[in-house]
């Protein structure tokens, strides 16, 4: 007889969902490991976890993770989890998405969120591309990259997210690659201890739909880019911190202490309820 | 209104959208998202003085996209939840209106219509979004959507609203225009216990048998909500019992969709509320809903002291739509008349249900609706 062998983090996963739709050498798996890493270590009751994320490969995250968990429609991710932390502020909320929908079509979002200071916690999977529809350009995309929809090189401007995150104020911003998996479960660790709206971006590789137009045809061509290139630049300015082919600079860039909107709300509740109970 | 945590039960004067506010805070709503519209917002701005009294959340997002999703993880996170707006921000709320459908999200959405399209008439009253309450996000699927006609109904239908979105686990419309929005009347609120509250049906299984969407007899599962321990999943995509996406699937497809549309079709006859006025004897029936039945109800009365037997349908219920009640009277009168304030869109459906019955359809835009008197020359016409 075989003993069956279950591995200690089944317990975090939705085992019927398997397998995961995503590609070789892609580093959605793992976002969600480091995820599931820090989890556990910080024990968190999967009971009182929300996943919540939009469209797009990394968008399945939610549906992988054996919590209570919506995917929502392109964009709104962030929109949704705000409705799920005010109506219920124990809950654990955590948006994991792309550069796609988290910047693109739901970019308005994801700056109101930052700026009210909602305590949501925001993991984006920076693949440089819409890898679900086959590689389409989109906000993070280099420029002078080629895309399905930027034969001829990309002439937009990239977003820099982590500069973004900073300015519409986010309390806590980091960037790392899927290359610095201690560094990052430490940093999504940080981050479920924090008050208040945070963002971790993470540098993906997507080497079957990007990559390969790319000069980079392998995940593990993708991950060298990563490892040759990485700069650790902690708290240096977020507004500085480039992605090219020759530097991606890495770290944490903002941890700062401010009062989360649903707290100011529920203390805001609580005075105009004593009052009225006094009338 | 006293800062008391009590409803202000009692008779008051007040405008529609103040009476849609105080409707839903009587129906348990604890959660609005909203985003300033012309005339709706003043159904915000009373909540953002009454909702705080009652322990709920008032919140202005950055736009009606972002305000629907909201109201969506608002409701998955326990709690009734509401926005409201106009044309334009309805347009906005229509793919979410949709993921509130596909993921059985109990939730109330006020559209006080006015002109359209585009910006159109921000100030003056419209139906022209009737159609659009039924199939404006895509795909197929039933929803619910009421007409109030008096400031009453703004208070009485929101209560209505909400019971029904939580019993059917449907998004569920309450389609008013600018006029009983903006108009004041009396309006009489009861007390706590003689209003009928509706709460969602919660899951009897334990966590690892509970199935999110595996319907009861009545087509609806019942819903467990984030942080009970049930740990499930729900998606836009289409899905299974347990909320998994099956997206390759026919049979997962067709089994859900349909059971979408006839959670609601086949209750039709628990969700459809008409007024009947004088249709014992009529030949000429108006068929009307929201402000223009007003009118229309004065117009009959008209032609009844002229002699002439006329009747009118009032439509609460626009979807799903009233098709017996129409079927009926299509069966007794020689005529139907239905005024619309807009190019002609509910009248499709009744003249589908008429079948043989001539129906005289009478469209008005912009300013004013229909006075008695262009009702009661229609109603002349076809007697």
């Amino acid at each position: 007889m075989v003993q069956e062998v279950v591995h200690h983090f089944a317990k975090y996963l939705r085992s019927a969902m398997m397998p995961h739709i995503w590609c070789p050498g892609c580093g959605n798996g793992i976002v969600l490991n480091c995820f599931i890493h820090a989890l556990d270590e910080l024990q968190k009751d999967l009971d009182k976890l929300v996943v919540v994320s939009g469209i797009g490969c990394i968008g399945r995250t939610a549906g992988y993770t054996n919590a209570d968990s919506f995917h929502t429609t392109h964009g709104r991710a962030i929109a949704f989890a705000t409705g799920v932390k005010l109506a219920n502020p124990e809950l654990e909320v955590v948006v994991i998405s792309g550069d796609g929908d988290l910047f693109a079509i739901g970019g308005n979002h994801f700056i109101h969120a930052a700026r009210r200071n909602i305590g949501i916690k925001v993991i984006c999977a920076n693949n440089f591309n819409y890898g679900m529809t086959g590689g389409q350009q989109g906000p993070t995309t280099p420029l002078e990259a080629s895309t399905t929809t930027t034969p001829y090189g990309n002439i937009e401007h990239p977003f820099n997210l982590v500069h973004l995150a900073a300015a519409s104020g986010a309390t806590y911003v980091a960037r790392w690659t899927t290359l610095h998996v201690r560094r990052l479960t430490q940093s999504i660790k940080r981050m479920l201890q924090k008050e208040g709206f945070c963002f971790i971006e993470v540098v993906s590789p997507c080497p079957e739909i990007f990559g390969r137009r790319n000069k980079m045809r392998t995940g593990l061509e993708m991950m060298e880019w990563f490892r040759r290139a990485s700069v650790v630049e902690n708290f240096s300015d977020p507004s500085k911190a480039e992605i090219s082919p020759e530097k991606i600079v890495v770290g944490e860039f903002v941890n700062t202490e401010k009062v989360s909107y649903e707290r100011l709300l529920h203390e805001k509740i609580a005075q105009i309820n004593e009052k009225a109970m006094g009338w | 209104m006293t800062k008391k945590r009590t409803l202000p039960t009692g008779a008051h004067f007040m405008s529609g959208d103040i009476a849609c506010a105080e409707g839903a805070i009587a129906a348990g709503c604890r959660f609005f998202a909203g985003y300033p519209i012309t005339p709706a917002t003043e159904i915000a701005e009373h909540l953002s003085e009454r909702m705080p009294e009652f322990g709920g959340i008032y919140i202005q997002m950055e736009d009606e996209i972002a305000s629907i999703a909201a109201v969506l993880g608002a409701s998955y996170a326990g709690l009734k939840a509401m926005t409201a707006t106009s044309g334009p921000g309805f347009s906005l709320m229509q793919e979410n209106i949709g993921l509130a459908v596909m993921t059985e999200t109990p939730c109330v959405i006020v559209d006080i219509m006015r002109g359209g399209p585009s910006t159109g008439q921000p100030t003056l009253p419209g139906q022209q979004d009737v159609m659009q309450a039924k199939w404006g996000s895509h795909g197929d699927y039933g929803i619910i959507a009421l007409a109030p006609s008096s400031v009453q109904e703004m208070f009485n239908l929101t209560i209505e609203a909400f019971n029904l979105s939580e019993i059917y686990r449907v998004p569920t419309l309450l389609m008013g225009d600018e006029i009983v929005a903006h108009m004041w009347e009396k309006v009489v609120i009861p007390s706590a216990s003689e209003i009928r509250i509706v709460n969602r049906k919660k899951p009897h299984v334990s966590p690892s048998e509970y199935a999110p969407f595996m319907p009861e007899d009545d087509l609806v599962p019942p819903m467990a909500c984030f942080g009970e321990g049930y740990r499930f999943h729900a998606t836009g995509l289409t899905h299974d019992e347990r909320g998994y996406p099956r997206t390759q699937n026919s049979e997962v497809q067709t089994r859900l969709v349909k059971r979408l549309c006839e959670k609601i079709n086949k209750n039709a006859d628990k969700i459809i509320r008409v007024e009947e006025v004088m249709l014992e004897d009529a030949d000429v029936v108006v068929v009307a809903y929201g402000i223009v039945a007003r009118a229309a109800l004065s117009a009959v009365r008209k032609a009844r002291e002229a002699g002439i037997k006329a009747g009118l349908l009032r439509l609460i219920t626009l979807w799903p739509f009233p098709e017996k009640h129409v079927a009926k009277i299509a069966g007794q009168a020689k005529a139907i008349v239905v005024p619309e304030m807009n190019c002609g869109q509910i009248v499709r459906e009744v003249e589908r249900a008429a079948k043989e019955t001539p129906v005289a359809f009478l469209s008005k835009l912009g300013e004013d609706p229909h006075t008695p008197q262009e009702i009661l020359d229609v109603i002349r016409r076809c007697s």
